[in-house]
């Protein structure tokens, strides 16, 4: 049964849809698997046995009575971010103002799971309010990297990255604010991709920073990656942010690009992104990923982004602004963590105490930082001149698409830090999202896809590919190009060469 | 409340000051939803029974915007006379209240849908006043708490709070005047008049219920008092909770006696909230603003930007009724009125009914004497409404048409309508039943008169010799002998033929 | 160019409604300026001829048609509440205006 979970998604759909396996075995497989690693990983804030084999249950039945699966993943079970809002199970954010929430909606991107028949193994672990780098910042305790548990396995979605690499999950979803489904992917050997903002609802995904926001698809290859992409992707009435447009087709180009090369196509690097600050095995691999992708016939030329240099304070402006508002519903009234009523304290002691007591370090920093930056007086210094630097990285990325059909660089400048070595130092774990922000501040399509390993410690390195908004399906078609080249000459997926985990019996 | 406040005398508030006013209108519009969901927007119904995750609030739910809403916001910027934004977005006003489920009202900032338009307002006299219009925003309203515990159910003294949020996310049309100066004593009545004369447009543009009693239409009223020979304005206070046409002219009066006082005794005003009590038309403090709200205002990320494209705009200017104001000034124009008697078939409520009575075939003039003069009356005697009267326009059309036609004279045309007002039918009818006939048989007539002439020798002999002025006896004995139904025109002329034979 | 305060943390705590420790002032306040310090670099290229930009895609006019929709039961609305009574939320007495 263990090889179940070593699998590819398409492999494991395939499977289910010829019915030489069930897709019952393939989630309690899973669920096995969560109940020997998790403990050592803890990927998971809440699993739910009952719901997932339920859920499994139903596409079994469905397909022994001859029904068409209910989409190309219908039976392969996944791991839901825990921003992600669920009518069936707690929604936390990582947050201990949330302990126990169970909303009384489901998220679109839920909604459409459900739909696609997706078995729905649990809730993974997450920076609160997905504000951090590493998973650190869970008030439920951090969520360890498979290949060293020492190390964080990214953040915000290290939940989701590492139940990957821990083999707990064949797929995941993700969100993306200034990285959390790239630098996770990077740093666990995954793939993971933002999509273009708009590309997917945002509806039911407890808002971080609103106009950055966008869920995606995490998984083990790229191919994976496009089909739970076309499952959660398309235009929702319930987001006025959400494109009314057909989903660019990935599933195709990933596929195209598992069977071709990449003649004509013109890729540029990004100059910026290199330098002082990154680790020299990130460079090396960064370097082998390039050359592997000029013998796939692609043209290679540099390119200059000088404001993407600015993208880093620019976010570390807006995201705390609009989390600081967003955040603001949490004040004990209608819902989430109260403490103090005690008849003695008035409404707005209440909110204070619960908010102080319900939100963790950095969520404090950046909602203060976030006031700061709105005030009155601050909002053109700092607000208002962060918005005019993202005018900036978004003419830098139109200028650069001029010229070249995708970006690439490295998806973050070092490979996964020790536990607790950065969380006293914000500044520094800020860095860790230098190369992805510029994409979530223009809002076009974003992948990270593993490069292999860094040769002075042997832990993960991401390649970073970027396209134009609505043209998604670039990433997937050079994602997978590139994917298939590497695994070839390095003789098997990156993947696979986690070392095997502590089992709890 | 407890403690009275000093009010100066009002002829001494405008002997040494100048008011200036600052009025906000919030309306909540009709629409089925609200500005940001679909729940429904429905008055008085249950608790937390037209909520959905939106506008509670809850993690992970979004707005969308109400396109019905939108467009009452455009069709009420044009109706202000407003430019209508090329080009405007919604903003986040950040601010901490139970009743506020995100803790920032979706609202518009810095740019309005609709800015820059004016409202004429006529006050009772006739006078017409241009009340500027600085801007008409969309924002959504609050939900409601209840006070419980304590003595009086109000907020101070309240062990602890109730909170309901289906009125939470109405769409709300906020509406600021620039300031208004100059009104003087007029002030007050002013701000009752242009209250009354938003609402009449806002009805007539069926927008919102408009109901100020149900709060869907609610007035906050800014005063602030310039001495005479000042140049820049003095401080304000804004007065919330003016519930009717009269607390709003109370509540600036009330203010503007209280301010003079302050001054005159040389205190400051004290820049703050003011609530209006209706029971003694006083205001009392409500929240001094210490330090001046931060509300950090920012571009809603979650709503786009609405750019309603001229082609839109002026489909929508298209749809609008025509404005009270104008529609005034048109009656006024195409009846060739008086002021006096524009005010008076206004105040008379007969407008409809005379336009009415005009596309039936009567003339303007006909048919404002009788629905304002006998019309009125009778409906006075009747203790009704001239609106509630037995008799339709084409009817008193169908009147008017008799006299004109000679067949009625005035006196027994108002008998027929009489009749027609009691029940009595058609006025073929009530003249055929109550035999209200013109008498124009001159054989008839000619045999009265002679017999008046007859009866009257002397009065015959001076008309013969004349005077011809002297005939007006013997037209009354024979208007008396025919019981009224003779022309009287017709009778004089016979009585000069007979006299002269 | 920041060289925020101990009294200004406090402020933006108020605003924020934290009601943090003394030790959290004084993190703060180092933190926070270190943090302004670095992010004040936008300053640089954010010349005034630059239009901000809100949203990552330009879409306008997104409207909904003016039709009730099925919201939550009330028992789902006060589902999560810490506190209700007669079908409404129970909060803690409400100090200011109304
Ligand atoms: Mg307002
Ligand atoms: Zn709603």
């Amino acid at each position: 049964m263990t090889e179940l979970i070593r699998l590819t998604a398409a492999e494991l759909a395939e499977k289910i849809h010829a019915r030489e396996v069930s897709s019952t075995e393939v989630t309690q497989a899973h669920l096995d698997r969560i109940g020997e690693v998790d403990p050592r990983v803890h990927a998971f804030l809440h699993v739910d046995a009952g719901t997932a084999l339920a859920a499994a249950g139903a596409v079994d039945a469905g397909l022994a009575a001859g029904d068409a699966p209910a989409s190309a993943l219908a039976g392969v079970p996944l791991a839901l971010k825990d921003v992600l809002a669920t009518s069936d199970a707690p929604t936390t954010c990582g947050s201990r103002t949330l302990e126990g929430w169970v909303p009384p909606y489901d998220a679109t991107v839920t909604r459409r799971l459900r739909e696609a028949g997706v078995p729905i193994l649990g809730k993974t672990n997450m920076d609160e309010f997905a504000m951090g780098s590493s998973t650190e910042n869970s008030a439920y305790g951090p969520t360890r990297n498979p290949w060293d548990p020492t190390r964080i396995p990214g953040g915000s979605g290290g939940g989701s990255s590492a139940s990957l690499a821990a083999f707990e999950a064949p797929l995941a979803i993700g969100t993306d604010t200034g990285g959390s489904i790239r630098q996770p992917g990077a740093v666990t050997g995954t793939v993971g991709v933002k999509p273009t903002y708009g590309g997917v609802s945002r509806y039911g995904l407890v808002a971080f920073s609103s106009s950055l926001d966008q869920a995606g698809p995490c998984a083990r290859t790229v191919l994976d990656a496009a089909l739970l992409h076309e499952v959660i992707a398309g235009h929702d009435p319930l987001d006025s942010t959400s494109i009314d447009a057909p989903v660019p087709p990935v599933v195709a180009a990933a596929r195209e690009g598992a069977h071709g090369d990449l003649k004509g196509l013109r890729v540029g690097v990004v100059k910026e992104f290199a330098g002082t600050g990154y680790q020299a095995g990130v460079l090396r691999s960064f370097e082998t990923a390039v050359d592997q992708l000029r013998a796939l016939g692609a043209e290679v030329v540099e390119v200059s982004c000088p404001n993407f240099l600015y993208a880093l304070p620019a976010y570390y402006l807006i995201a705390p602004s609009e989390c600081s508002s967003n955040l603001a519903r949490f004040d004990a009234m209608r819902y989430g963590l109260r403490v103090a009523d005690d008849g003695a304290h008035s409404a707005e002691e209440v909110m204070q105490l619960s908010r102080e007591q319900g939100f963790g370090a950095e969520v404090k920093r950046r909602v203060m930082l976030g006031t700061y930056a709105l005030s009155s007086g601050y909002y053109d210094a700092y607000y208002g001149s962060a918005q005019k630097v993202r005018t900036l990285v978004t003419r830098d990325f139109e200028a650069a698409f001029a010229s070249v059909d995708v970006l690439v660089s490295p998806t973050t400048p070092t490979t996964a830090f020790e536990i607790g070595e950065r969380t006293d130092d914000p500044m520094a774990m800020y860095l860790a999202d230098l190369c992805t922000i510029p994409s979530n501040l223009a809002g076009n399509a974003a992948m990270s896809v593993p490069s292999g390993l860094s040769d002075e410690d042997n832990l993960p390195v991401g390649l970073q590919i970027m396209a134009p908004a609505l043209a998604d399906d670039r990433l997937y078609r050079v994602g997978a190009a590139y994917e298939t080249a590497r695994d070839d000459a390095a003789g098997g997926p990156l993947v696979h060469q986690v070392p095997e985990l502590e089992v709890a019996r | 409340m407890t403690r009275t406040a000093e009010l100066m005398d009002y002829a001494e508030v405008i002997e040494r000051f100048d008011p200036v006013m600052g009025l906000e209108v919030h309306v909540e519009l009709n629409t089925n939803t609200k500005m940001f969901c679909g729940c429904p927007t429905t008055f008085g119904g249950e608790p937390n029974t037209q909520v959905c995750p939106t506008c509670l609030g809850m993690p992970g739910s979004l707005p969308v915007v109400n396109g019905k809403g939108v467009e009452s916001a455009i069709r009420i910027g044009l109706a202000l006379n407003c430019r209508i934004a090329e080009w405007c977005r919604f903003a986040r006003k950040n601010y901490f209240y139970p009743d506020q489920p995100k803790n920032f009202q979706t609202s518009q900032y810095d740019e309005p849908i609709a800015f820059e338009g004016y409202l004429d307002v006529t006050l009772d006299d006739g006078e017409i006043v241009r009340v500027e219009i600085e801007r008409a925003h969309m924002e959504e309203d609050t939900g409601k708490s209840l006070h419980m515990g304590g003595a009086t159910g109000r907020i101070h003294g309240a062990d602890y709070s109730l909170l309901d949020y289906n009125r939470a996310g109405v769409p709300l049309i906020e509406i600021v005047t620039k300031p208004i100066t100059g009104a003087g004593e007029r002030a007050p009545e002013v701000a009752r008049a242009y209250v009354s004369a938003l609402r009449d447009l806002l009805r007539a543009l069926d927008v919102s219920d408009v109901r100020m009693d149900q709060g869907s239409l609610r007035c906050d009223a800014n005063l602030s008092l310039m001495a005479k020979d000042a140049t820049e304005f003095g401080t304000r206070t804004e007065t919330k909770n003016v519930n009717s046409l009269r607390s709003v002219e109370r509540a600036v009066r009330y203010e503007m006696c209280r301010h003079g006082a302050v001054l005159a005794s040389g205190g400051t005003i004290t820049q703050e909230t003011r609530h209006f009590q209706e029971a003694d038309g006083t205001t009392s403090p409500g929240r001094t603003k210490e330090t001046a709200e931060d509300y950090r205002y920012f571009p809603e990320p979650d709503l786009v930007p609405i750019a309603p494209g001229r082609d839109w705009v002026e489909q929508l200017r298209g749809t609008l009724p025509e404005m009270p104001a104008e529609r005034r000034k048109r009656i006024q124009d195409e009846w060739s009125l008086t002021d006096e008697e524009l005010r008076d078939l206004f105040n008379a409520g007969a407008v409809e009914l005379v336009e009415a009575t005009v596309l039936a075939g009567a003339t303007a003039a006909e048919a404002r004497s009788w629905w304002v003069n006998f019309l009125a009356q009778e409906a006075n005697s009747r203790d009704t409404e001239l609106t509630a009267l037995a008799i339709t326009a084409a009817q008193v059309a169908t009147v008017i048409g008799l006299v004109n036609a000679k067949e009625l004279t005035n006196k027994l045309a108002r008998e027929v309508v009489r009749g027609v007002l009691d029940g009595e039918g058609e006025p073929a009818q009530v003249i055929e039943k109550r035999g209200l006939k013109v008498v124009s048989d001159d054989s008839a007539l000619i045999a009265a008169v002679d017999e008046a002439l007859a009866a009257q020798p002397d009065v015959a002999e001076k008309i013969r010799g004349g005077k011809v002025q002297a005939a007006g006896a013997i037209v009354g004995a024979v208007m008396k002998s025919t019981n009224g139904q003779a022309d009287a025109k017709r009778v004089r002329e016979l009585i000069v033929e007979r006299v002269g034979a | 160019m920041p060289n925020i305060s101990r009294n200004e943390v406090e402020h933006l705590a108020k605003l924020a409604r934290l009601a943090v420790t003394e030790d959290e002032l004084d993190t703060f306040a180092v933190q926070l300026d270190q943090i302004l310090d670095a992010v004040a670099k936008v300053g640089e290229v954010a010349e005034a001829d630059i239009p901000p930009t809100s949203h990552a895609v330009p879409l306008t006019n997104v409207f909904r048609e003016d039709v009730v929709r099925p919201g939550l039961s009330r028992q789902q609305a006060l589902s999560g509440a810490p506190a209700a009574e007669d079908g409404r939320f129970r909060v803690p007495r409400i100090l200011g205006e109304e």
